[in-house]
């Protein structure tokens, strides 16, 4: 086997080439850039050579720079994880020129599949599924009829030069092709100046699936079962799965098999997926092939219990394939949920800044990884959050690059974590996810964990009815956060209140009391929260407490919080919930399940009072941005009538040599920049005004 | 019999009324709660203890004869936090708008005086439209009888006023000599003179807001310590405060029972000083990772944002917090900030709560502005203020600590009992560029040489290490583990005696 691998990579992929690496009694090497001086892959090889500056072209994707630092450290093999250089052949070609080994596919492979016209080509003369569609010129109405019954209904009628949904035009039946194609061609010839048109079959409820393939240079090629990754937003991954709850065993193999079909025809080696989309009658057409580990492998590892790096490193070595086809089964389901640097209530604007807080749940192992001896544990330095302990019947695993205390810089992918959990069937496998997005905690960006949470909570997600216009369709405002159902919110009230009474009574417990004049705190509350007054009464016993509602009904609460802990695992009725927690006056920000709380628990006479109090509109900030130190402009980033988004950085200013971003309080347009660069302000001088 | 003790409950009812149900529904049309149902909500259920509620003013000019209501405008007692005892008065706006009369400040000196002897912080909630003008000097006697007592009972008991409604003229002065001030915002203003004075005197157009609201107080003037949402905010607020004051200047600051470790470790801390030392960072991170349960009660927290005041528990004790904050302004020490932290420092050492200081500063501000307003006696205060405390000291220098602002800050020099440093500490007399330019003038023409000269000052003098030499640092530690050290300096020092020579009182540079 290799002695000491490269991975030429960085964040949470590196980290995860490195553990099974590790596992295999390889010694590994890191490269990294500037910005990545103190990374968790830097920390968690056994070598980190720099290689440049913090723009990857000028690090991670120079080739020569690469090559030298495999070169000085004696690296007898590379790992290209995913990006990069993992679908460059020039690369590795070079590798093969230095004699060193490329964990991936044949340079040939990468560039036939690499050209998306050439790769339909070798996929239909592989027999594989394509999109039926005529290429060639149609020269009037009744050839598109004619062509269009062909192919099938519904067809797309497009203009060759087409895009933005110009010259696009969708029929179901013969008259609405005739008119289609008309009108497709003169809206063509006048936004394009070219008419010509073509016509492929339309996919109605499109889901992406894609089946995992793995190939060793012997001539053995298997797939692993497919992954499910319709939920996208524009075109990227947010949410992937294994199996797919549409494909049924016989569409499975047929799929597997055009995908071991097109691998072979190709002389395909290592891990490669091939990517379907499937329509509504589980109609299957090829798009493309990755040649590369994809971003959502560990979902297919989580079901299959095959570390597909092993594999790939093992393939790479030149070993035969010890799995065979009829070894692949598919055990449970596994759910990928991509935590991404982007806030979703400002448009999933990218964020970046210092990880103030970052605590994954606790990773679990279970399920065929575990059996296979494949599982490895834990990233280094990141200290876990023990939620989901105890839950042996279900796995859960993150991969992360970065750390609390960490920097999320602008100049790479703003994914920081791939959190995925394994269950028995697929319920079990989301409810995993719900208790393990809860359990997470980010703090110091924004971060997309509460839509996350939000998704596995939609009736639509949860019965497996999805396409990859699933969240086009369903967020179609963009994501505003979630509102607990009515059955929800009560129990966040009956733990809040439960909780709060457990800090005042060690309020209560303070030095220096009245002796026999103690505060006795009381046993019933109100909680206001999400708008709802819910009126409580809390009888404790021994190992928790009983809290009863106005209306009867009584829940019985259980938890181990103390005050100032982060996280609260309560059971309710047997019932777990996860809540992230933070003081605020007289009760607790809370969130849980994506929706964001603030619950205030009173007692019934402040709860009295506090109804008297008058309903504040939000503070009319200003409409003006103010210096708010004596400072040098030194960089305004925006233009008199642009419209911000709340935190968007507006301007530079300079004091005591140290640059302060100043940001949009919140949304507006900008009517009037006062200021220029290169101004000396003093406090309170008018930067710009908005509307 | 019978019929006797029902008069009694009859009085009562009538005395709790205050100046009726209409002036009771007034009030609450302005957002604003009753003296009553305020103290309902400052103080623990059932705990308050009411005297003097049958006090009747004894004017009889204007036909005030006539216009008598027990408790004449103020309700005072005594009551617990959290089954700790507390003074309160409380203005009742529903009575003659709350104006004091000299029953009405009778009353308060009679609580402020029990306060002072029995060893109990004093609570006022103000809503009063100022001096009784029916009752001419007596009212005004009335105040300086109350300003009288803020002044003896300074240093002895903590006082704390809240602003719920008008406070003007004569009357800002009692709030003025407590420890702190409250405001709820949009329902309080506090000034000197009127709008319509103003109007008048100077022909400056200004609203009530504008002039006395609880943004001027805590953004502009400073007066005010903190604002609130509303009525019931802000006294659960005090609440919380109380949680964290000693009871006198003879009773040891509380101690709450807490769930923090105090070994707790964090990693993160290792990261918080950036590459860049011209980049800022927050120091309030480090300051809710230091203390227990992220718990961080900030003073002052719109005035002055160069620099953070507050309180934290350690291991269930209070401590008093200053750092300085490089978000704003680098950190720096100017006027503001100096006044700010100096009057923190003597509140923490007047009732023995010991002080963290952490250090991140580049120097004084320069400027004209600065030197004009008087920066030399404002950053005097604080060095006075540090200078002075006896209390038990403890200071972490993360970053910057150049020059006399080093000095100031709590430094080994001043009585400081355990100083620390980060290894990023840069404890020097100046910045490297700054200094290497002033060591090798001759040498500026050349930029190659002095950018040399630079770096050989920052390899040797930007470090803790030329401090930890000479003892002025007592050890350098780990950012993570900087609670556990500051809770084992702060163990450490329980026992701590000190005293200042005798003096009738110091002169600090007011």
């Amino acid at each position: 086997m290799f002695k000491k691998i490269l991975i030429a990579n960085r964040g949470e992929i590196a980290c995860r080439v490195i553990k099974t690496a590790r596992r295999m009694g390889i010694k590994t090497v890191a490269i990294y850039s500037d910005a990545d001086r103190h990374a968790l892959h830097v920390r968690m090889a056994d070598e980190a050579v720099h290689i440049g500056p913090a723009p990857a072209n000028q690090s991670y994707i120079v080739i020569d720079n690469v090559m030298q630092a495999i070169r000085d450290t004696g690296a007898e093999a590379v790992h290209p994880g995913y990006g990069f250089l993992s679908e460059n052949p020039r690369f590795a070609e070079r590798l093969a020129a230095e004699n060193v080994a490329f964990i991936g596919p044949p340079q040939g492979a990468i560039e036939k599949m690499g050209d998306k016209i050439t790769s339909k080509k070798i996929a239909a003369e592989a027999g594989v599924s394509t999109v039926p569609g005529y290429m060639g010129l149609i020269a009037d109405a009744e050839e598109a009829v004619k062509i269009s019954g062909e192919i099938g209904y519904p067809v797309m009628i497009k203009a060759s030069a087409g895009g933005g949904g110009k010259g696009m035009r969708i029929a179901w039946k013969e008259d609405e092709v005739r008119e289609g194609f008309q009108s497709s061609k003169n809206e063509a010839a006048n936004s394009f100046g070219d008419d010509r048109i073509f016509i492929e079959k339309f996919v109605t409820q499109p889901r992406h699936i894609e089946i995992q393939v793995l190939a060793d240079s012997h001539g053995n090629t298997i797939y692993l079962g497919e992954r499910e990754c319709s939920i996208q937003r524009r075109n990227q991954k947010v949410i992937e799965e294994a199996p797919s709850p549409f494909l049924d065993e016989e569409t499975r193999r047929a799929m597997g098999e055009q995908a071991c079909a097109l691998a072979a025809a190709v002389g395909y080696t290592s891990a490669g997926t091939v990517e379907f989309i499937v329509d509504g009658a589980r109609n299957f057409y090829f798009l493309e092939m990755n040649t590369r580990l994809q971003v959502e492998h560990p979902v297919t590892e989580l079901i299959t219990g095959i570390d597909l790096v092993e594999q790939m490193i093992r393939v790479a070595y030149g070993e035969k394939l010890a799995i065979a086809q009829k070894d692949v089964k598919l055990t449970g389901w596994a759910i990928e949920s991509r935590l991404y640097a982007e806030d979703p209530y400002r448009g999933f604007l990218p964020s970046t800044g210092r990880l103030v807080r970052y605590r994954p749940p606790e990773e679990v192992a279970a399920g065929p990884m575990l059996k296979a001896g494949a599982w490895h544990h834990g990233a280094a330095g990141a200290s876990g959050n023990d939620a989901a302990q105890g839950d042996a019947d279900g796995a859960v695993r993150n991969d992360t690059g970065v750390f609390e205390g960490g920097e999320i810089s602008i100049f790479y992918d703003p994914m920081i974590a791939k959190l995925c959990t394994w269950g028995e069937d697929r319920a079990a496998a989301i409810e995993g996810m719900r208790v393990a997005l809860d359990s997470f905690e980010v703090e110091g960006i924004g971060h997309n964990l509460p839509f996350l949470s939000a998704v596995m909570d939609h009736p639509k997600f949860v019965s497996g009815d999805i396409t990859t216009a699933f969240i086009a369709e369903e967020y179609p405002e963009g994501f505003e956060g979630v509102t607990l159902p009515e059955d929800a919110l009560r129990q966040v009230a009956a733990a809040a209140a439960a909780m709060y009474r457990v800090g005042e009574i060690r309020r209560s417990r303070v030095s220096g009391r009245m002796d026999n004049h103690e505060r006795k705190v009381g046993n019933r509350w109100v909680v206001e929260v999400q708008g709802t007054r819910f009126e409580i009464e809390i009888t404790v016993d021994r190992d928790g407490a009983w809290v009863r509602f106005q209306d009867g009904t009584r829940h019985r609460v259980a938890s181990s919080w103390t005050p100032g802990q982060s996280l609260a695992r309560v059971d309710i009725d047997g019932d777990r919930i996860v809540l992230k927690v933070s003081k605020c006056t007289g009760g607790f920000r809370l969130r849980t399940r994506g929706a964001d709380l603030r619950a205030r628990i009173m007692s019934p006479r402040q709860a009295e009072l506090a109804s008297l109090m008058p309903e504040k509109m939000p503070p009319d900030t200003s409409k003006m941005l103010l210096c708010p130190m004596p400072g040098l402009i030194v960089a305004i980033n925006v233009n008199e009538g642009d419209e911000v988004e709340e935190g968007q950085a507006l301007c530079t200013v300079e004091a005591m040599k140290m640059e302060n971003i100043l940001r949009a309080e919140r949304k507006g347009r900008v009517s009037a920049i006062k200021a220029a660069e290169g101004d000396n302000l003093a406090v309170d001088e008018i930067i710009m005004e908005f509307e | 019999m019978t019929d006797i003790l029902e008069q009694l409950e009859q009085r009562r009812a009538e005395a709790r009324m205050g100046g009726g149900e209409k002036r009771i529904a007034a009030q609450h049309a302005k957002g604003k709660l009753t003296a009553r149902e305020r103290l309902d909500v400052l103080l623990d259920e059932g705990s308050f203890e009411e005297f003097d509620m049958f006090v009747t003013h004894r004017a009889t000019d204007f036909g005030m004869a006539e216009n008598k209501v027990a408790g004449d405008g103020v309700v005072t007692g005594w009551g617990t936090i959290n089954g700790r005892q507390v003074y309160v008065f409380s203005q009742d706006f529903t009575v003659l708008g709350g104006s004091l009369s000299e029953t009405h400040a009778k009353k308060i000196c009679k609580i402020m005086d029990m306060a002072m002897q029995n060893g109990a912080p004093v609570i006022g909630l103000n809503d009063s439209g100022g001096a009784r003008i029916q009752e001419g000097v007596a009212s005004l006697a009335g105040y300086a009888e109350v300003f009288q007592r803020n002044v003896l009972a300074s240093g002895v008991v903590p006082q704390i006023s809240v602003i719920m409604g008008p406070c003007a003229g004569g009357a800002v002065y009692s709030p003025a000599m407590t420890d702190f001030i409250f405001m709820v915002k949009d329902s309080s203003y506090m000034f000197v003179t009127g709008p319509d004075v103003v109007k008048t005197v100077t022909n400056e157009v200004v609203t009530a807001e504008e002039l006395g609201g609880a943004s001027t107080h805590t953004r502009k003037s400073s007066v005010a310590d903190g604002a609130f949402e509303n009525d019931v905010e802000a006294l659960i607020e005090v609440r919380r405060l109380v949680d964290f004051l000693p009871a006198s200047n003879r009773a040891k600051p509380p101690l709450r029972p807490f769930f923090d470790d105090p070994a707790r470790l964090d990693e993160s801390l290792d990261t918080l000083i950036p590459a860049n030392p011209n980049m800022p960072y927050d120091m309030k991170e480090l300051i809710t990772k230091l203390g227990d349960e992220g718990d961080f009660f900030e003073i002052q927290e719109e005035f002055a944002k160069n620099i953070l005041t507050g309180f934290i528990c350690l291991e269930g004790r209070a401590v008093g917090v200053v750092a300085n904050q490089p978000m704003v302004l680098a950190g720096c020490l100017d006027i503001d900030s100096s006044r700010k932290a100096a009057r923190f420092v003597r509140f923490c050492d007047a009732f023995e709560i010991p002080i963290l200081t952490l250090v991140d500063v580049p120097g004084f501000l320069p400027g004209t502005g600065q030197e004009y307003g008087g920066v030399i006696k404002h950053g005097a205060k604080l060095l006075f203020a540090y200078g002075e405390a006896t209390v038990p000291k403890v200071t972490v220098i993360t970053r910057k600590a150049y020059g006399g602002a080093y000095d100031v800050m709590s430094s080994k020099h001043l009585r400081g009992d355990l100083n620390y440093a980060w290894p990023t500490a840069e404890i020097a007399v100046m910045g490297a560029k700054g200094a290497s330019e002033i060591l090798y003038r001759s040498e500026l023409g050349e930029p190659d040489k002095i950018a040399a000269r630079a770096a050989e000052y920052e390899k040797n003098f930007a470090n803790p290490f030329k401090a930890a030499e000479r003892g002025f640092i007592d050890e350098v530690i780990m950012p993570h583990s900087t609670r556990k050290r500051v809770c084992r300096a702060f163990a450490s020092l329980r026992g701590k005696q000190l005293s200042n020579p005798w003096k009738k009182h110091d002169n600090i540079p007011l």
